[in-house]
């Protein structure tokens, strides 16, 4: 049984539509897991199925939690944050205020102060620009926003969904160099949607490939990035 | 010169009336994005409802304190009760509501005070301050309770990490949501203080024209007029529109147009505020995506 | 249309002619008045229910049109058929210019400004520099028409056919506008005005007619209403003329025009029974109404019984176990923007 993340047998909807057909799978502690697939293969989906933001069928464990039928406020304040597509930037509120509200559900006011000081230390131009609107930051800027808004909540599992969409492939760098700085000091799990195969393996432990709601592939990162058949038809590299 | 400043003043004085109710429209839209047709017919209501405290023989400032608790919860209720069921309907099922709630507060409290007119206390002194012949304490008084219901609000939303995540579930509930933001509740609690707001509001401005169901109708026009020219998402844009209109309602019925057309200036200003600059003087420009 | 909804209808005119002959003359007022506001309801349907255009001032179109044929027929003679095309011009040409600045103005916005006019229409009538013709205060009495050609009816009866006929005329022309291209064209811009207009659709130039319609419409009842009851006064067009339309309209069913009917009934018989429970209760029963339709059926009784004949027709479908099409009848399960004469 893995010990951070069960699923068992998910099915998604969108209205009357079933998109995911019941697929199972798990992640350790600590551990970096890739979901990959073209467009339209669900990605996105699992990540709100985990979160309660879509009608979902079958079993969702967190921990000792069961999650799946609760509503999305109490789903993160188990200790799951959800980094959506869009970035989900408050964009009327400053840097700093977005910042804070990651810290809402947090109770150590202490904590929370110095917590942001540290994702100030991740993020250095987040430190530049905090009392300007988040609406004016660059996307990069607005993608680490995000992730250390994130970050603030002090999750167990951080759930990213294509944080590289958008963005210079040097800024698509850095952000990887921290999130694997991030799971390495924090031990925060991270599950992680994104259309760059290429990058995500290259930061992955194990990988799942979507295919039209179902998965077709799943296996280490290693052997997923060493299999060029795969490569090739699923992941366009 | 002299009539000038006594109906400027004169304005300022209904002015402030205006602007704390706009305070409490603001209060509402900056939490749900919605504008309430009922805020003052509520606001009458809870009126009503500090009358008969005061009737039972509570001392007036013992009857405001439970008014305004009394008048929270209410607003609280409300919301989860009545305006939950329509939260993600089309705009058209919410204004209906609206305009329901609107008409049901307006008959009940016909039907419990009946429509004849009562006098309401003010708290403060008959004898105006120092003396003066241009503003009585009771208008002073009330421009005062305004000023410092704003200020509790500003640093609420500012400086509160509750007032932080109203302004967000407001703006992004699905990213509220995302930080564990109970969006429901927060939808509650801004109707909660809308109604509170409203009420002192409304026991502001009954001494002056006194208890009567249908006292807040005109009122709350200018009050739409003001919310929308200071702009509709900004607290202290509402009262600096509160007093705008007062002082421009007074100076043209006294210098321009005569008494009477004087709702009409309302009117003007809401169609014009809105075609011409739709987020007023101080609100911010929100740019929708199709 | 079918040949069965030709026969309802057919059956509905009849009864409705017959209807003056066999009750008292009062009675044949408030049915005549059911008309009206079944004209009216049609207007503000048009621009709200059609054009999802949200008004809650249309009371002010109504005003205007019942003081057009008050002002004419006290003050200029005009015989009293010929103030309904006058009403009607005047209303058309006000609401489109109200409805020029309105294309700014979505949703709540735009309810509020018409709101707004709602309010302050009856300060407006009441301005001392017009009052030598709107009468002020006291506003306008005005004569009722007598029959003509000498026909053996009372005024009240030959009001009621008159207005019938009107009602008829502008309710078949809305109907004939609704089914074509006009109706298509309105819908699309009510539901996805971005889409709508990147398909070739003048958004700006249909939002702006539909108000000039929907006023004059209004206006037209407004200046029947104003000859059935012989009198106008700037008090009773007040903001809650504009709420009782709203609440006819959601009642009876939006987009529909059957529902302009049963709103009407509505509005003009349930606060009769009302009063006589109290003076207060007519307005919180009415409240009351809305919600309780708003969350339940919010498409209205048109739309109520447009899902039951659906539902009825199904359920004969399966019984008879034919798996063709469904028949062209009344029962076609449509959605609100349906402009099915018979709902």
């Amino acid at each position: 049984m893995p010990s951070l993340l069960a699923v068992a047998n998910l099915e998604a909807y969108y209205g009357a539509t079933k998109v995911l057909h019941g697929f199972s799978f798990g992640m350790e502690e600590g551990s970096i897991t890739a979901l990959l697939g073209a467009n339209g293969a669900g990605k996105t989906t699992t990540l709100r199925a985990l979160c309660g933001m879509v009608k979902t069928r079958g079993e969702i464990r967190f921990g000792e939690h069961r999650l799946d039928g609760r509503a999305t406020e109490d789903i993160v304040r188990r200790g799951i944050a959800h980094v959506p597509d869009g970035r989900g930037t408050f964009l009327n509120l400053s840097t700093e205020e977005n910042l804070r509200l990651g810290g809402y559900t947090r109770r150590d006011r202490a904590g929370v102060s110095e917590d942001i000081e540290r994702m100030f230390g991740y993020f250095p131009r987040l430190k530049e620009r905090h009392r300007q609107q988040a609406g004016t930051l660059s996307g990069g800027e607005q993608q680490m926003l995000a992730v250390a808004r994130g970050l603030m909540m002090r999750p167990r599992l951080m759930l990213l969904d294509e944080p590289s969409f958008g963005l210079a492939p040097l800024i698509v760098e850095q952000i990887f160099q921290i999130m694997r700085t991030i799971n390495e000091r924090e031990k925060v799990a991270i599950l992680l949607v994104e259309q760059n195969a290429a990058m995500a393996l290259a930061l992955a432990d194990r990988a799942y490939v979507l295919e039209t709601g179902r998965i077709v592939i799943s296996g280490s990162a290693a052997e997923i990035r060493g299999n060029e058949a795969v490569r090739r038809s699923y992941l366009g590299y | 010169m002299d009539a000038f400043i006594h109906q400027f003043l004169a304005g300022l004085a209904t002015g402030g009336i205006y602007a704390s109710v706009a305070l409490a429209l603001v209060m509402i839209y900056q939490a749900t994005h919605h504008v309430n047709f009922a805020q003052g017919e509520l606001a009458m209501f809870c009126t009503y409802l500090a009358w008969s405290l005061i009737n039972a023989g509570f001392g007036y400032w013992s009857a405001f304190l439970i008014t305004v608790m009394l008048a929270f919860v209410l607003g609280v209720l409300i919301e989860r009760v009545i305006v939950r069921p329509v939260e993600n309907s089309p705009v058209l099922a919410v204004v209906v509501v609206f305009i329901a709630l609107l008409v049901i507060f307006n008959s009940i409290a016909g039907w419990i005070y009946s429509y004849t007119i009562k006098t309401f206390p003010s708290p403060f002194p008959a004898e105006p301050f120092f003396g003066n012949k241009y503003m009585s304490s009771h208008e002073i008084g009330s421009i005062g309770v305004t000023l410092v219901v704003l200020l509790l609000l500003y640093a609420f939303f500012r400086y509160t990490p509750l007032g932080l995540a109203m302004r967000a579930a407001a703006q992004n509930p699905a990213s509220a949501k995302l930080v564990g933001i109970r969006v429901g509740w927060m939808l509650a609690l801004g109707w909660g203080l809308a109604a509170a707001i409203g009420a002192v509001a409304g026991m502001m401005v009954a001494p002056v024209v006194f208890l009567d169901p249908n006292m807040m109708g005109g009122i709350l026009l200018y009050a739409f007029a003001a919310a929308l020219v200071g702009g509709v998402d900004s607290p202290g844009g509402a009262v600096f529109g509160g007093f705008l209109v007062g002082v421009l309602e007074n100076l043209l019925g006294a210098f321009v147009i005569g008494n009477e057309l004087k709702l009409a200036v309302a009117l003007v200003l809401i169609v014009g505020v809105l075609v011409v600059k739709p987020t007023g003087f101080f609100g911010k420009v929100h740019v929708s995506r199709v | 249309m079918s040949r069965r909804v030709l026969i309802v209808l057919a059956v509905v005119l009849l009864a409705a002619c017959a209807l003056p002959l066999v009750v008292s003359n009062y009675r044949v007022f408030q049915f005549t008045m059911v008309l009206v506001y079944a004209i009216a309801l049609l207007g503000l349907n048009l621009l709200t229910g059609y054009n999802g255009q949200i008004s809650l001032g249309h009371g002010a179109f109504y005003a205007i049109g019942a003081y057009c044929a008050a002002i004419l027929m006290d003050k200029f003679g005009v015989p009293y058929w010929a103030t309904l095309p006058a009403a009607g011009a005047v209303c058309f040409v006000v609401g489109f210019l109200f409805g020029l600045p309105a294309l700014r103005l979505e949703g709540l916005y735009l309810a509020l400004a018409t709101f707004a006019l709602g309010v302050s229409m009856p300060q407006l009538l009441k301005y001392h520099l017009i009052e030598k013709w709107t009468g002020g205060v006291q506003g306008i009495v005005i004569v009722k028409p007598d029959p003509p050609f000498g026909l053996r009816l009372s005024p009240d009866q030959w009001l009621y056919y008159f207005t019938l006929a009107v009602m008829i005329l502008m309710f078949v022309l809305a109907w004939n506008l609704l089914r074509g291209r006009v109706g298509r064209a309105l819908i699309a811009i009510r539901d996805q005005h971005v889409a709508a207009e990147a398909m070739g659709v003048n958004s700006a130039l249909y939002k702006t007619l539909a108000f000039g319609v929907s006023a004059m419409y209004t206006g037209i009842a407004g200046a029947l209403g104003a000859i059935a009851i012989q009198f106008v006064a700037p008090d009773s067009f007040n903001i809650f003329l504009s709420i009782t339309f709203l609440v006819g309209v959601v009642i009876g069913g939006l987009a529909s025009i059957s529902g302009a009917i049963y709103g009407a009934l509505f509005i003009q018989f349930v606060p009769n029974f009302a009063d006589e429970i109290s003076k207060a209760a007519p307005w919180a029963i009415f409240g009351v109404f809305l919600l309780a339709f708003v969350y339940v059926m919010p498409f209205g009784v048109a739309g109520a019984i447009r899902m039951l004949l659906a539902r009825l027709a199904r359920k004969a479908q399966n019984d008879s176990g034919t798996a063709g099409m469904a028949t062209n009848s009344a029962a076609g399960a449509k959605t609100p923007g349906s402009s099915n004469a018979t709902g």
